[in-house]
């Protein structure tokens, strides 16, 4: 795609709103397949909640509320900061933009800092499906294992999409350094907080339905 | 299709909702209110998701072919869970089949 | 003649790099038309070893684990690496812009990404294969594939996994240059069919891959990391993995079939020389089989002990799913009906299709059935079914489509006097091969089974007979397009006197496709009964 800040556009398209118009739609049908890719995982949870109830609200007890709801603001935090990088870029106002996209990335990183933390734990506490699993009460002891294997696969999955969005972010940032971004091409910057905030959206999902089971 | 460009303070705006609706989802989770808590959770996640979609993803002021994709993308997914995951819960409660239509296909024999 | 050659996107620049660095959509398509011919080989060859066991009656050519193995790869690598990339992959990659009089698609390098990731796949999963192969079949039904078998499930899947990026990429791809780059005046009702059930087939390719993608990926989960979503020591249901599974691979059998409807509208329009009947109907039908395809899938489910009422109402859409199906026939039979027929090779394959995708799709409506699917599930009745549909069906769409298109992507007319003996070839060697399993299957015969009692031989035999004939109607073209290459009749860029954008290029096209945008003025298969009968135009009578 081309470069220039001045409109310019790649040979194939007629002009750079035809050419922003295709990569904004293709950026949404992809965000489709991630919808549907997740949706897999959603479907096996609904099924399993419905079926043992009490086995998953005992193995959601063990998760760490705190740890969850602060990870939910940082995620939330960091889709305003994406939004404002999109302005910034729209705008023209380059130290903005890379402040932005910084912060976005730090706040990223920071839920992956906290996620490992938990994983830690959940491994310290035989937790993590397989061998080495074990829960006190036998009789739900598989039920809850099914949870924790559908907790990692969820949580593992998000968590791979977060690194991914780290990735995006460095190279937005570089870009951003050297002045790529701006009115005339705020494309990739658009495009990419279009991806971040899926990702957001994935989480505010997976807060209630993995940390706030029968919390009462 | 326009490159719209929304306000700072709009952004900021969707910001404080969306943390006051994460508060309530929290506080909301300890109090029991039965099958409510479930409804309550989804509605507010939902609620969550759409300020995302409109605002942050510019979604209100995108073309008629984007919200047609997001109708679609919800739709299909809903119809992945729904009918997957109401069978093989029937399947392991066929008390709960509508009409008392048997469980068991008749090729699997009786009981 | 020898005037100066042209330039076209053949000739403009030589050498590998100029091929493997490509982002120009016609070279994309030649390089997936290689690696996909690649493919197909690998898929016959082993079915080749699959009926040579099955000459006997008993299990003497390979033992019950390798037959195993052969089945499975041979579902594999035709279903994720054949029929579902074929057409769209090389005839949608090389003519959709053309066909749009667009200059490329809307993101060429994501396009040549998307071969790169399918040429992956394969060679996971073929490196699976030559490892020791999975024993799966290639519905990797749990609990077998993530608890019980000790074969090489993971690399085998992993390439599966892989390859339906390269799906999706292509969808994607797709339905974006659909919508924002069409040329001037080329309004939706006035787009080829072929544009159409691309779209339709993109749309599928969006939403259905990523569930299969996910649903592997759980295999290879609980096979290597004990996350145990379908073990049913963990309270996990391996009828939820069945769910999961098809909810793609049924409407897989639509990204299969309906590229090759939009060649068959191309094929009998032309050489029909009749403008097709029903036109805005069967653009709608191939939009009613994508979003109907995606509400049938628990049809593949009826003896797995899903509930009965799933099964109603999977029952009873799936013959409602026929029936957007069927209008296309009717209207490929009434645009034929009084029309200027021209005996080519394509008609034939297109003719060839009408009538064996027919038997295919009314058989499907029985085995919508439940009591009757009941009764042959696992059978070969499944096995002709499904034959009927992709090999009658889609793969004489696919060779049809090579054939019509040929002189427009490689600038070359093929031998048609030959192409038409093969052509006939195929389909008498597919009927011999495909039509005793439906008598096979309907007396007993279960399908994977490597060994099966005597008095099933002689269909066996025949069904054997068959496949060897249909072998070589698949290997004459193969050599007579290469040969072509080189000594075939140079192209007119309108050999077939055809309407359609890309009949107004040269053959082959400049890699800009075309030297002036064009304009449309006129809608699809404008054909008019005063036009010349296709027989004075073709090159050769």
């Amino acid at each position: 795609m081309a470069e220039a800040v001045h409109g310019a556009h790649a040979h194939h398209f007629d002009d750079a709103v035809q050419q922003r118009e295709a990569a904004t739609l293709g950026m949404w049908i992809f965000l489709v397949t991630e919808v549907m890719f997740f949706g897999g995982l959603f479907t096996a949870y609904v099924t399993y909640r419905a079926l043992y109830p009490d086995a998953f609200a005992h193995a959601s007890h063990h998760l760490d509320v705190v740890l969850g709801t602060f990870n939910t603001a940082v995620l939330i935090t960091s889709s305003l900061t994406m939004a404002l990088a999109v302005y910034a870029a729209q705008v023209g106002r380059r130290g903005r933009l890379v402040a932005c996209l910084c912060l976005t990335a730090l706040l990223g990183a920071t839920f992956l800092v906290v996620k490992v933390f938990e994983y830690a734990e959940k491994f310290e506490h035989h937790l993590v499906p397989g061998p080495a699993f074990s829960w006190p009460e036998t009789a739900e002891a598989p039920n809850v294992q099914l949870f924790y294997s559908l907790y990692f696969a969820m949580t593992g999955l998000h968590a791979l999409h977060m690194v991914i969005g780290l990735g995006i972010l460095t190279w937005l940032i570089l870009g951003a350094r050297r002045g790529r971004f701006g009115p005339a091409y705020a494309t990739p910057v658009e495009v990419s907080g279009l991806y971040w905030h899926f990702v957001d959206i994935v989480w505010i999902f997976l807060f209630p339905l993995l940390y706030l089971i029968g919390r009462h | 299709m326009s490159t719209h460009v929304i306000a700072p303070r709009v952004y900021v705006g969707i910001f404080l909702a969306l943390m006051v609706f994460t508060a309530l989802t929290t506080w909301v989770a300890f109090i029991d209110l039965g099958p409510l808590n479930v409804v309550i959770m989804l509605v507010i996640a939902f609620l969550k998701a759409s300020l995302v979609v409109l605002f942050f993803m510019h979604a209100r002021y995108e073309s008629q072919l984007t919200r047609v994709t997001i109708v679609a993308a919800v739709f299909w997914l809903f119809v992945l869970i729904v009918i997957s995951a109401s069978d093989v819960f029937m399947r392991a409660r066929p008390e709960a089949l509508p009409l008392g239509i048997g469980a068991r296909s008749a090729v699997m024999g009786p009981g | 003649m020898e005037s100066a050659r042209r330039v076209d996107y053949l000739n403009v620049d030589y050498g590998v790099r100029s091929w493997l660095l490509t982002t120009d959509h016609k070279r994309i398509a030649l390089l997936y038309l290689v690696s996909i011919t690649i493919m197909f080989m690998i898929g016959g060859l082993s079915a080749v070893a699959i009926r040579l066991e099955l000459l006997t009656p008993a299990g003497d050519l390979l033992q019950a684990d390798n037959y195993n193995k052969l089945f499975t790869m041979h579902g594999v690598v035709m279903v994720f690496f054949f029929l579902i990339p074929s057409i769209p992959a090389v005839l949608g990659n090389f003519l959709l812009p053309l066909m749009i009089g667009a200059r490329d698609v809307a993101f060429p390098r994501l396009n040549l990404l998307s071969w790169y990731v399918f040429v992956t796949g394969g060679l996971v999963t073929l490196f699976g294969m030559i490892t020791g192969g999975a024993d799966t079949g290639w519905t990797f039904y749990t609990p077998y594939s993530t608890a019980a078998a000790t074969t090489k499930v993971i690399p085998v899947a992993l390439g599966v996994f892989i390859n339906g990026f390269s799906s999706i990429l292509t969808g994607l791809n797709f339905i974006v240059t659909i919508h924002t780059l069409r040329a001037p005046g080329l309004r939706w009702f006035r787009l080829p069919l072929f544009v159409w059930t691309h779209y339709a087939t993109s749309i599928i390719f969006i939403l259905g891959t990523p569930v299969i993608a996910i649903t592997l990926a759980l295999v290879g989960l609980e096979r290597g990391f004990h996350i145990g979503i379908f073990d049913p020591a963990l309270g996990g249901d391996p009828v939820l993995f069945q769910h999961l599974f098809w909810f793609y691979s049924h409407p897989a059998v639509y990204i299969m079939i309906l590229p090759s409807m939009g060649v068959i509208s191309e094929l009998v329009t032309c050489f029909a020389r009749k403008k097709l009947y029903g036109y805005t109907v069967v653009a709608g039908a191939s939009f009613a089989i994508a979003f109907l395809g995606f509400l049938v899938w628990g049809h593949h489910m009826f003896t797995s002990s899903q509930t009965i009422l799933s099964g109603l109402i999977f029952s009873f859409l799936s013959m409602a799913v026929a029936i957007p199906s069927a209008v296309k026939v009717f209207n490929w039979t009434a645009t034929l009906y009084r029309g200027s027929i021209a005996w080519s090779a394509p008609m034939l394959y297109a003719l060839g299709f009408i009538g064996l995708f027919t038997i295919g799709g009314l058989t499907g409506i029985m085995l919508a059935s439940t009591g009757l699917d009941v009764h042959v599930h696992d059978t070969y009745f499944i096995v002709a079914h499904f034959h009927y549909i992709m090999v009658g069906g889609a793969i004489m769409g696919y060779l049809g489509g090579l054939h019509y298109w040929w002189p427009k992507i490689t600038g070359r007319m093929y031998p048609e006097p030959l192409a038409r003996i093969a052509g006939l070839i195929v389909f008498l060697g597919f009927n011999l091969t495909f039509f005793p399993q439906f008598v096979l299957g309907y007396l007993g015969m279960p399908r994977r089974y490597h060994a099966y009692p005597e008095e099933f031989q002689v269909l066996n035999v025949f069904s054997t007979a068959g496949a060897s004939v249909l072998g070589v109607g698949y290997l004459l073209p193969l050599l007579y397009f290469t040969w072509s290459l080189r000594y075939g009749e140079r192209a007119p860029a309108n050999p077939w006197g055809a309407t359609g954008l890309e009949w107004q290029t040269s053959s082959p096209p400049p890699t800009e496709n075309f030297a002036v945008t064009p304009v449309v003025t006129q809608d699809a298969y404008d054909y008019h009964e005063a036009a010349a009968p296709v027989s004075e135009v073709l090159v050769r009578g």
